[in-house]
């Protein structure tokens, strides 16, 4: 690798070919303001906050866009960089919104953030701001596109990322917006609500849609009996949102915040994400001894629901019929549950704590009402929740951690390990291979399917046959998956797919500290959890032998599939 | 008139533009013959020799440029001509289309030759059909007589070449934009580096040049580097297409060679200020271009003396302004014309023009204060040195070097006073 000698603010260093000037000035401890610049993506260079000087060029440089070269000499903040910087942020200003305090992201907004460090205490030009109409059309994503700054972290996510491409650049100069096709609504787009794109938007342009107040009105209501469930993913990223460290790992002080907030149970999705790694299994069996269709693939993930279903509709059979563990665990807590507290199922409230926006949608679709009434009544973000326990006052760095409710709280490893790409594939092939060969697993860690890798593949051989498994995380993955398929290419047995790039843990409800590396860290933290439980396999877990014994009496049975079984339909991109 | 020249243009108006035998008897495709049997060294020897310069505005020397592209070891390569000419009042590149279509055909085939490239594109202006009409014609003429197609005339060269049109954005003028636009997407700017020569068209080695400029070899082939230089300055070879336009009695394209005076491109070419009025400003360069007073009409026209003075050749556009025109009135217009064309990528560009164009509405209204100077100066220092691409980058110019020259008229206007009544001073008043 060539090196290359730079001076950069008096500080001579030597670094290699191809460094940015943004890198190079990190190395030295400087930190150039940043905008549009997302450490997972490419550059843009279009917001402009991070100009430098470079000594003999009277033209600023952007300086995550500009590689260092032999002999630059780099003035990061000479006076023609701190005015013209102060300027662009000026500029951006007098075309935003000024309405902070009621800003959904007021005190996360990279904008905010930016004038609170050049101190702009009185504007220098005329706010020349459009109120543009708010998109409110859906369950789970908001679009407000007075507060866009065109930054393009969103466009670059939806495209290349998830490969959906929902949003664009339309129009030019002032009218230039991020837009849907024909200024859609996103509920008449091709849209999967995965909010990967609220999940790198700096300011408050694209959020999830709020569902706190109904919650409290819920706790409110004394004759409500509200109960929570947590997503696995939400115990490895919910520390976050209140300083600590990515991969901390916050079960207890989870469960502790949310009795404080006044649930009166907290159980854990996690159980039924045991009981769907039985259900799932023995579907999976069932499609391997009848002849079913195969590949089958998972069906936990909504956003990759929404994808299949309005891009791939002719390949709905491929699907397992599982709800997901959300979903399960709504029928359940409305019937099991209910007839075992003896409480009417209308005087349940269930709220779950997701990582996801389009679990907002999943729960508000037709086939979610198999208890009689609303499956899940209310899905919290884990942004969501976090505001709620910084309104209640709640110390969560030094919360004493309490454990889970009885019997909708009791899972095991195989149920966390859901929260993290791969880990569907892993407890299924712990409890599938244990049933099938009716022999102890040697070794219950499948590390080939785990990990941020975009598709990964593992073969397992079950009773001497070899069994061809995939996982892929991230939508454009899953196209290429669907697409193999297409061209009857595809010979894996069972696929794992998850909308968001390395599962649940990177989902579009998560903290804004989501980058990939934050992402990493909470794998990490995820299987950290997982050997840490008692039990590892799904179909030792002692309440959903009990759920089986007491109620369901056997997977894929008559009941099972009323209430934790589902369809799917085709559904047009467009109207 | 004997201060204009005919090189480039000398086939203007003397033959049916779209007749190859015509082309040919004035010495058509010569220059090409001779390219053919040159070795590649050769070629851009002579280019440099003629000490050409980019015809579109950037200046950049052609036989440096042509020499990177040939060294690429990357393929395959194209060859794209900018004749997307949206620099207000330019119009050369068209005469050129429509007057000579094959010498560009011709210039673009040289450079083929010389990379190895087996495609071209010409990305002509949206408005132009009627070039776009003329140079299809041409190239299906070109191809009937082997000049283009497979087996140039029965060598092992081939070369194709199509017209694209363009959409009617001017920043498609920007290199990178224009590749954009021609793979059919939004026309924006890309980023740099990779730099268009490298990873341009399809992702591939690109060499862009105006229609000028290719226009400009065959005359170099043909004549020679050495004589082509001759016509010109020590520093700019050869001769320039200007454009004369404003308030001037004899308007239109000139060829002239490089060193000739502004004053002289004015009052002789163009017969002095027209309806016995008085020259009060020049721009120069097109809208991009700057603007100045009297005082520089003694410039002679040379990339380099005129940097020296602030100035840009740009893409040879002359705007003359009489003194029954406002300055404030024309910034007004100038800056609303690159509100309509920022392509509203990067922050200084969109933002900027935005604040500047309605600090100049408060101007034209006679509301607006010594503040606003303190935020033009902030607004132009940014977009100047900190926009995305050269739009942004040059769409302030006018606006500061007319405040540089005619300063006075600026603080008229905010007491209240246009001094030629161009502005209302009082529309919209509450």
């Amino acid at each position: 690798m060539n090196m290359i000698n730079i001076v950069i603010d008096n500080k001579r260093l030597t670094v290699p070919e191809g460094t940015t000037i943004l890198e190079a000035a990190e190395k030295v401890g400087i930190k150039i303001p940043t905008l549009c610049n997302h450490t997972d993506q490419t550059v843009k260079a279009n917001c402009r906050i991070c100009l430098v000087e470079v000594k003999g060029s009277k033209k600023l440089s952007a300086a995550c866009a500009t590689p260092v070269w032999e002999g630059a000499e780099i003035v990061t903040s000479s006076k023609s960089a701190r005015d013209a910087r102060k300027t662009v942020l000026e500029l951006i200003l007098a075309d935003h919104a000024q309405d902070c305090l009621n800003c959904i992201r007021n005190g996360s907004c990279e904008l905010q953030k930016l004038s609170m460090e050049f101190v702009i205490c009185e504007p220098s030009f005329d706010n020349i701001a459009k109120e543009l109409p708010i998109d409110d059309s859906n369950p789970s994503i908001v679009r407000n596109p007075s507060k866009c700054i065109r930054c393009g972290r969103c466009l670059e996510v939806c495209h290349d990322v998830q490969s959906i491409g929902t949003i664009s650049t339309a129009h030019r100069s002032d009218e230039y917006v991020i837009s849907t096709a024909f200024n859609m609504p996103l509920d008449q787009s091709a849209c999967v609500y995965c909010g990967q794109c609220s999940l790198v938007c700096p300011v408050g342009a694209i959020y999830e849609k709020n569902d706190v107040d109904r919650v409290w009105e819920s706790i409110d209501n004394p004759n409500m009996h509200v109960i929570v469930q947590t997503a696995p993913a939400v115990r490895v990223s919910l520390g976050e949102e209140f300083g600590m460290e990515p991969g901390s790992i916050v079960t207890g002080k989870m469960v502790a915040a949310l009795r404080r907030l006044g649930f009166d149970r907290v159980f854990d999705t996690d159980f039924t994400a045991d009981l769907t790694v039985i259900e799932e299994g023995y579907e999976l069996i069932g499609r391997l001894r009848n002849g079913g269709k195969l590949p089958m693939i998972t069906s936990c993930s909504p956003g990759w629901i929404n994808f299949i279903e309005k891009f791939y509709p002719d390949q709905l059979e491929h699907l397992s019929s599982c709800k997901s563990p959300q979903q399960m665990f709504g029928a359940l807590a409305k019937t099991y549950y209910a007839q075992r507290a003896g409480i009417n199922p209308k005087d349940i409230f269930v709220v779950s704590i997701m990582p996801c926006t389009a679990k907002k949608y999943e729960s508000t679709r037709s086939q979610m009402y198999s208890s009689g009434y609303r499956d899940v009544d209310a899905v919290l973000t884990t942004r969501e929740l976090s505001r709620m326990l910084k309104l209640a006052g709640v110390d969560f760095r030094n919360i004493e951690p309490e454990e889970f409710d009885a019997p909708l709280g009791i899972s095991t490893g195989a149920g966390v390990i859901f929260g993290a790409s791969g880990g569907v594939m892993e407890a299924a092939l712990r409890t599938v291979y244990e049933v099938l060969t009716e022999k102890e697993l040697d070794k219950i860690d499948f590390e080939s399917v785990r990990g941020l890798e975009g598709i990964k593949e593992a073969t397992v051989y079950i009773n001497d046959m070899p069994v061809k498994v995939a996982v892929a995380n991230g939508l454009k993955n899953a196209r290429l998956i669907a697409e193999r398929i297409k061209r009857g290419k595809c010979d894996y047995t069972f696929i794992e797919i998850m909308c968001c790039p390395g599962g649940c843990i990177g989902g579009g409800g998560q903290p804004h500290t989501t980058t990939n590396k934050a992402r990493e860290k909470r794998i990490g933290a995820t299987y950290t959890e997982d050997k840490g439980m008692k039990l590892r396999k799904s179909h030792e877990n002692p309440a959903i032998k009990e759920l089986y014994k007491e109620f369901l009496h056997e997977p894929n049975g008559h009941l099972s599939h009323k209430l934790l079984h589902t369809t799917y339909r085709h559904r047009k991109h467009i109207k | 008139m004997s201060i204009e020249a005919k090189l480039l243009s000398a086939n203007f108006d003397r033959i049916i533009p779209d007749s190859l035998e015509d082309y040919k008897r004035f010495g058509g495709y010569n220059g090409l013959k001779k390219a053919m049997n040159m070795r590649p060294e050769q070629i851009i020897e002579e280019i440099k020799l003629s000490k050409l310069m980019g015809r579109g505005g950037a200046a950049y020397p052609t036989g440096i440029k042509w020499e990177q592209a040939h060294e690429v070891k990357k393929f395959p390569k194209y060859v794209v001509c900018n004749a997307d000419e949206g620099e207000p009042g330019t119009l050369k590149d068209k005469y050129v289309m429509d007057k000579d279509p094959y010498k560009l055909i011709e210039g673009m085939t040289i450079a083929a030759y010389l990379l190895g490239a087996r495609e071209g594109y010409i990305y002509v202006r949206g408005e132009y059909k009627k070039s776009q009409e003329i140079l299809r014609g041409a190239i299906k003429n070109a191809v009937n007589a082997n000049y283009l197609g497979e087996n140039i005339l029965g060598s092992d060269f081939s070369f194709d070449l199509e017209v694209i049109s363009g959409a009617g954005a001017y920043v498609c003028g920007e290199n990178s934009a224009l590749v954009e636009s021609s793979e059919g997407r939004a026309g924006r700017p890309r980023m740099k580096p990779p730099f268009i020569k490298i990873s341009g068209f399809r992702g591939m080695p690109t060499l862009l040049n105006n229609v000028e400029t290719f226009a400009s070899v065959p005359v170099i082939m043909d004549i020679g580097g050495e004589e082509y230089a001759s016509y010109g300055t020590d520093y700019s070879g050869g001769t320039k297409l200007i454009t004369l336009s404003g308030n001037v009695v004899n308007k239109g394209v000139f060829e002239v060679p490089f060193g000739i005076t502004l004053r002289e491109i004015i009052y002789e070419l163009g017969e002095g200020i027209a309806n016995g009025r008085k020259l009060k400003m020049i721009q120069m360069g097109g809208s991009s271009g700057a603007c100045f007073s009297e005082e520089l009409l003694d410039t002679p026209l040379c990339y380099k003396t005129a940097k020296a003075k602030g100035l840009s050749l740009g893409s040879g556009a002359i705007l003359v302004i009489d003194d029954s025109n406002c300055v404030v009135d024309f910034a007004k217009c100038i800056t609303e014309f690159f509100l309509h064309e920022s392509c509203g990528k990067c922050t200084p560009c969109r933002e900027g023009n935005r604040q500047l164009a309605k600090i100049l509405d408060k101007f034209a209204k006679g509301k607006a204060s010594k503040k606003d100077y303190v935020s033009i100066d902030r607004i132009s220092n940014a977009m100047t040195n900190g926009s995305f691409c050269g739009l942004g980058q040059t769409a302030a110019t006018a606006l500061t070097t007319s405040l540089k020259f005619f300063k006075e008229e600026f603080d008229a206007h905010i007491y209240g006073r246009c001094l030629t009544d161009c502005c209302s001073m009082s529309e919209g008043e509450e």
